[in-house]
């Protein structure tokens, strides 16, 4: 992962106590749950990247996990729809439920999984084809239309929501990476949504964007929203209280705290999430 | 060597040891000074090698009797020839007589003259280089830049060579061909259909059409490339995917070299193998189940071809591949993709121009591979389209037409000029055209 920001080194603050026993806040909720997880540990070879995470995720609720760089957020994140896999020395213990089924079960597919729990990444990444060709991907693999009448709405629909059709409507044959940064993000979320997942993550997906590109796609975050549950990492804390509704902290890859984000953003119970959201570290 | 000690020695001398007065590092005056004590001389010794033979020459026929020098030109020059050979103790072909033996003492004298001269001035020279270099140096001498200079003009130099010979490789083709086709029509070699280059030396001859028809050779050449992508191409680039998106780490350190190593086996080996092993074998194969195949065909030498050029698709395709950020990937994998789909349908579309320029450079290398179709395709140049036949192509024809006894100027060596500017510009079209699609594909993903 790259930090997109620069930071200015500052004294740590002196007050701030040792990382606490269990996690702060209100990390598991009662209902209306969409991902369980619990006691989340991850491996990069001998290295441990995250220690003892359990969290909920509420459905159609926006999480965002804040923290400072290499704290574990993204390795976290990616933990949710299995795309540490691909990473060949990482290993996870602890459970992972999506609606109650185990996502880490090896008869799981994870293919489906994937389907299920979509991704915007941190870079847009469109893939070098037209802008019709990114949204249709994702539909055409998973055989998700009878004909072309009916990719053609799934198409428009994704690029509707995603707040780009009127943008790029005359556009549809124009290679996706012609766009704007902006734009290329906004199709990114246009093609993960067409197979209509029930879960986003999303990956600091407006760190590459400038101010103007970013309050769109928060903007977009927010309608988004009704229909889907959102995990976002940010590096921004102003983004996370403008588009969450719940905040997580990480620290050294311990979840310090979670709560109604005015809350942890007004009330912090500990020492090291006051500390790193008032900007004196991190 | 000595120059260079001498350099910095002095330069320090200069300031006393403290080097930190000098403009330069010490090691700059040394360089300075060596460059100009060798390049100067040598320089010389190329010059004076390159004119004393001909200068020594000339003395030695002015100071042959009237007789000898009102000869025509190339009698002269034949008499000369004598005289040098017999100066350097080499056979000649006419008696020696006394004038002969004579100018041959003379050019032994004007030779050992013109070397003690030549010893005589690079010793000056390199003094005086060196000299001159030393007299320049002092504290606030700039010595680093003028050396970084010297060097940057040596660098200059060794380029333009390469592209000098180039330049003259393919005038000298062009001129040739330019004569070729002063006594055979453009349009007759061009779209002529026959090719027999044996050219009538007497008006009696029997055999010898002299049709200069390229259709068939060109025909020949793009069958055999054809038969030979066939086979390069599906092994090259699944190989190729093979090893860059499911071998593991280890497996592809020591894959990937053998593989190249395909391309490092001499062409003559493949040609004999062709040859010798496979088309016999197609020979025997084809009469088992009723096919008459001749046993030199285009399938043979295009079979062996295609195995001999399958590095050359893989290596490129691999890298290209491998040059798909792993962002492409990612989303893929993201969408709930599996691996056969994120690789056909995302990583091979973004590699496409890269993979095409990659197989583009082995088609160029197909058509002007040699040695393969010499000892496997056939010389008899038949225009058909049948793989089990024998074909012939350009660059088999090119090697026949040079191979043994030839006049320097008939049409049939001629022949080989214009064959051979042919291929040139095929392959330069088909490198342009590579060339070109690379180009485009790095300007994807920015």
């Amino acid at each position: 992962m790259f930090a997109v920001e620069i930071k200015t080194e500052q004294a740590s603050p002196t007050q701030i106590d040792t990382l606490p026993e269990r996690t702060l806040g209100k990390p598991l909720l009662d209902k209306k749950v969409s991902m369980h997880c619990r006691e989340v540990d991850v491996f990069y070879g001998d290295k441990q990247a995250i220690f003892d995470v359990s969290l909920d995720i509420g459905k159609n609720e926006v999480l965002a996990m804040i923290g400072p760089s290499g704290c574990g957020k993204s390795t976290f994140l990616r933990c949710l729809n299995r795309m540490n896999d691909t990473i060949n020395s990482c290993k996870i213990t602890g459970s992972i439920r999506l609606d109650g089924e185990d996502i880490y079960d090896p008869k799981v597919d994870i293919e489906l999984l994937r389907a299920r729990v979509g991704m915007v990444f941190q870079k847009p990444n469109p893939f070098p084809k037209s802008v019709y060709e990114n949204v249709a991907y994702g539909p055409r693999i998973h055989g998700l239309t009878r004909d072309k009448i009916e990719l053609d709405e799934i198409v428009k629909n994704s690029l509707m929501r995603a707040g780009l059709w009127k943008e790029v409507k005359d556009r549809l044959d124009d290679v996706g990476t012609g766009l704007s940064g902006g734009q290329q993000q906004r199709l990114c979320i246009a093609r993960a949504i067409a197979i209509n997942p029930e879960v986003i993550l999303m990956d600091e997906p407006c760190s590459a964007l400038d101010p103007i590109a970013t309050a769109i796609v928060e903007e977009l975050i927010d309608e988004l929203r009704q229909r889907y549950t959102i995990v976002i990492v940010t590096h921004s804390m102003q983004q996370a209280a403008r588009v969450s509704q719940r905040t997580a902290y990480f620290h050294l890859g311990k979840l310090v705290e979670v709560d109604k984000t005015d809350r942890l953003f007004t009330n912090p119970s500990h020492g090291l999430t006051e500390a790193y959201i008032t900007g004196r570290f991190g | 060597m000595a120059a260079y000690w001498l350099g910095c020695r002095y330069s320090m001398q200069q300031v006393a040891g403290d080097r930190r007065q000098l403009h330069s590092m010490p090691r700059y005056y040394g360089y300075y000074v060596a460059l100009w004590t060798a390049l100067p001389a040598v320089f010389l010794l190329l010059l004076w090698r390159f004119l004393d033979q001909g200068l020594i020459v000339s003395m030695v026929a002015a100071e042959l009797p009237d007789i000898i020098r009102n000869l025509p030109v190339a009698e002269l020059h034949l008499y000369l020839n004598d005289v040098l050979n017999l100066a350097k103790g080499n056979i000649t072909s006419a008696d020696v007589d006394a004038t002969m033996q004579a100018a041959a003492d003379h050019f032994k004298h004007l030779q050992a003259l013109s070397d003690m001269s030549l010893l005589a001035s690079l010793i000056g020279m390199v003094v005086a280089g060196a000299a001159l270099a030393l007299r320049q140096i002092n504290p606030e001498f700039r010595s680093r830049p003028r050396v970084e200079t010297l060097v940057r003009w040596m660098l200059a130099i060794s380029a333009s060579i390469a592209i000098l010979t180039t330049l003259g490789i393919v005038l000298s083709v062009l001129f040739e061909a330019i004569r070729f086709f002063q006594m055979v029509p453009v349009a007759d070699f061009l779209f002529g259909l026959h090719w027999s280059p044996q050219v009538a030396m007497r008006e009696d001859q029997v055999g010898a059409s002299g049709a200069f028809g390229f259709v068939p050779l060109l025909a020949g050449t793009m069958l055999v490339a054809l038969i030979a992508m066939t086979v390069a191409v599906p092994i090259g680039l699944m190989s190729a995917i093979y090893l860059a998106e499911f071998a593991g780490a280890h497996l592809r350190t020591w894959a990937k070299p053998l593989l190249e190593i395909l391309a490092g086996i001499p062409t003559v080996v493949y040609g004999f193998f062709a040859a010798l092993v496979v088309a016999p074998l197609l020979r025997d194969g084809g009469s088992m189940i009723g096919l008459d195949v001749s046993s030199e065909s285009a399938l043979a030498a295009g079979l062996v071809m295609g195995i001999m050029i399958i590095p050359f698709v893989s290596s490129l395709s691999d890298d290209v591949i491998n040059a798909v950020p792993q962002a492409m990937r990612d989303g893929s994998y993201a969408l709930g993709a599996t691996r056969a789909e994120t690789i056909l349908r995302v990583i091979v579309p973004a590699a496409l121009p890269g993979i095409v320029g990659g197989i583009l450079l082995a088609v160029s290398r197909a058509i002007g591979e040699t040695m393969i179709v010499v000892m496997a395709a056939g010389l008899t140049a038949n225009l058909t389209a049948n793989p089990l036949e024998s074909v012939t192509t350009i660059t088999v024809q090119i090697v026949t037409l040079l191979v043994g006894d030839q006049e320097f100027d008939s049409t049939k060596t001629l022949a080989a000029f214009a064959l051979g500017l042919a291929l040139f510009i095929v392959t330069l079209l088909l490198n342009v055209l590579a060339l070109h699609v690379v180009k485009r594909y790095r300007e994807e993903y920015e």
